[in-house]
């Protein structure tokens, strides 16, 4: 099977879909003659042309606007925010509008756009460097993805842009350069449906997007101490499938949720509070949550490298959850 | 005036009606709401007819409107079931937007009607993607986007605006400058009151009209459909016009005199003036406007009557339209 990078499985994506349906356009800030931000736009202007790749000013009510109000005209908007922290700009439109169209009117029409986004950090100061996908995962009409590998986020992508409802893609930019298998025949993977990354029988870890990989890495190392984990990828934060999760932790009766972003009033503690509500009588030791320290995010690299949850996180979590079997 | 040797008869006493339909419709909401049939805010469109009626009259069946939350005028003057929109405002199933909405929420596809929206200027950027839209499919549609004074301090009027004439996109933006962005004179609150000369710094061909004068918005408005089909890009109108009452029901109208109020009413009332009009010309008597009102009046008790034996939806319906895929059937495809 090819390989192929996280960049390329999306553009691949984007690609595929707009040589398949004329109504699917590109629109946001320096996505055309720049060549994408992070990259993942590059050359489709060259091939697609202004009509279907339009760059668009810095005004990201518009980006989101127009692209809600083109989706209720019946095309297939793909916007881009360059990076999540200024879809703040845009929360009136994502949260006001496009997550509200089809419920207020009741039903009688729909403004399926997909809005693509990066989060990530690397120096990048505190506006820079946030993760916001838990203000969105809250709003009910609105999808979350969030990819780990790339097979996933060619898969995702495709899903979203055929989805009848808004979808907010978000990508993580430290995930753009990893390499991972990639069929060359046409598949989707379906919104709303966690994945099994690694089976194992002792703890469950939830994870999503990076942190699917720090958790890997740690899974690797536990296996040498005797612990086999079970890695569940949540993929899509809303709706978010819980089963996967649940089935999991009637197995191993062990959890640790591992997410990049601060705890407090998390992903990490929606699936908390879900596992008390539907397992609880499954756990063996309490839920542990691995996140990022509550603070903006500093600039200086030993400081963020301490504020951001890395695999020893991860093993402290799972020894201090296993210490605990009975 | 041009219009006055080429509309007929039957076309002024249709706006005639239609002005009347809806100042009647806006006082039979405001009693029902006294009485509590009617919930939440009600913002009422009484004085402002001549903007709602004239302007939607020159649109064709295939245009299209996105409208703010003060949106019953426009909802009626489009052709809207005024019994769908009272039963809207009761909240029942029968209404437009299926209870869903309410007042601030009315929508009907099949008029292109996408909806009166609650969040100032926040459908601006709506109304400019569905123009994209347009462009987008090489027809020569036109989109109609209606908010008042109070949008156009706000973030997206100005990108809105930049966009639609950076991409000339066929939007006609008409401003109902009512003077009060809710209690708030816009002297008070724009650096350039003269709201018209704001869309020229995009370089939005604009003009100012007098909106208490049916006739006058729909020469302005005309001019306008001509320019955006022709495929120049947009074009801006300011509507100077004036609410009857308060910004809403709760609106215990400080911030301006009874006078002030009363010498609108009396010396510009859209209604009155379109009826002398009409008489003077010699195109009705004023016995047949007044039959035309009484017609008016039964279809407003109709509506009343309408969405007060319209059911309630059912409770369990409360989940429906979130989602049109609410997610995938687990089981089957998690092979």
């Amino acid at each position: 099977m090819p390989e192929l990078t996280f960049r390329e499985a999306l553009r691949q994506a984007l690609r595929e879909e707009m040589l398949r349906d004329e109504r699917v356009f590109l629109m946001g800030e320096d996505i055309g003659a720049y060549g994408g931000s992070y990259a993942v736009t590059r050359g489709l202007l060259e091939e697609f042309g202004e009509k279907r790749v339009k760059d668009t000013p810095i005004a990201e009510a518009a980006i989101v606007g127009l692209a809600t109000g083109a989706a209720m005209g019946g095309l297939k908007p793909v916007a881009e925010l360059m990076t999540i922290n200024f879809s703040l700009l845009a929360a009136d439109q994502i949260i006001n509008h496009l997550a509200k169209i089809y419920y207020m009117f009741g039903g009688q029409f729909t403004a399926p756009a997909v809005i693509r986004t990066a989060a990530g950090w690397g120096q990048l100061g505190a506006t820079h460097s946030q993760f916001l996908e838990v203000i969105y995962s809250h709003v009910p009409g609105l999808k979350v993805v969030m990819p780990s590998t790339p097979y996933d986020a060619k898969g995702l992508l495709k899903a979203a842009i055929r989805d009848p409802d808004p979808v907010l893609f978000i990508e993580h930019t430290l995930l753009y350069g990893i390499r991972g298998e990639v069929p060359d025949e046409e598949y989707l993977v379906p919104i709303g449906l966690a994945d099994v990354k690694r089976p194992g029988r002792d703890v469950t870890i939830v994870a999503y997007a990076r942190m699917v990989h720090v958790a890997m890495n740690a899974a690797r190392e536990l296996e040498a101490e005797g612990v086999d984990c079970e890695i569940v990828d949540l993929r899509t934060l809303r709706p978010l499938d819980i089963e996967t999760v649940v089935e999991s932790v009637k197995k191993t009766n062990h959890v640790v949720i591992v997410e990049e972003d601060w705890k407090s009033f998390g992903v990490g503690a929606e699936v908390a509070a879900r596992i008390a509500e539907q397992a609880f009588d499954y756990l063996d030791a309490p839920v542990v949550r691995v996140g990022m320290l509550e603070v903006p995010m500093p600039y200086n690299r030993n400081l963020e490298r301490h504020v951001v949850p890395d695999e020893a996180d991860v093993l402290a979590a799972v020894r201090s959850v296993v210490g605990s079997r009975v | 005036m041009i219009e006055q040797t080429v509309l007929s008869r039957e076309l002024l006493l249709g706006f005639y009606r239609q002005m009347v339909l809806i100042r009647r419709f806006e006082d039979k909401a405001a009693e029902m709401y006294t009485l509590g049939k009617i919930g939440g805010f009600l913002h009422l469109y009484n004085g402002e007819e001549a903007v709602a009626v004239g302007a939607i009259s020159v649109l064709r069946p295939e245009d299209h409107i996105f409208t703010h939350y003060r949106d019953h005028g426009h909802a009626l003057a489009r052709g809207m079931d005024p019994r769908r929109v009272m039963a809207e405002l009761f909240g029942k199933t029968t209404g437009v937007s299926r209870g869903r909405g309410g007042s601030m929420h009315m929508a009907d596809p099949a008029l292109r009607f996408w909806g009166g929206y609650a969040i100032v200027g926040g459908h601006i950027p709506l109304a400019c993607g569905m123009a994209l839209a347009i462009q987008y499919r090489g027809a020569d549609e036109v989109v109609l986007c209606i908010f008042g004074d109070g949008a156009t301090n706000i973030g997206e009027f100005h990108e809105g605006l930049n966009l639609a004439a950076l991409w000339k996109l066929p939007v006609i933006f008409l401003c109902e400058n009512n003077f009060y962005g809710m209690g708030t004179h816009v002297r008070r609150a724009a650096s350039t009151p003269e709201i018209y000369r704001r869309a020229e710094v995009y370089g939005i061909r604009s003009e100012q009209v007098d909106g208490m004068d049916l006739l006058a918005v729909r020469e302005v408005m005309s001019r306008a459909m001509d320019y955006v089909r022709a495929g120049h890009g947009p074009y801006f109108i300011e509507a100077l016009t004036y609410r009857f009452r308060g910004h809403s029901m709760a609106d215990p109208e400080l911030y301006r005199s009874r006078e002030e109020v009363e010498e609108w009413r009396r010396q510009r009332d859209p209604i009155t003036r379109f009826s002398g009009y009409i008489i003077q010309n010699g195109y009705a008597t004023a016995e047949e406007l007044a039959a035309i009102e009484q017609e008016v009046e039964a279809e407003v008790e109709e509506a009343v009557r309408f969405a007060d034996e319209s059911p309630e939806p059912p409770l369990e319906s409360v989940t429906e339209y979130v989602y049109v895929n609410p997610g995938p059937a687990r089981r089957v495809a998690h092979a």
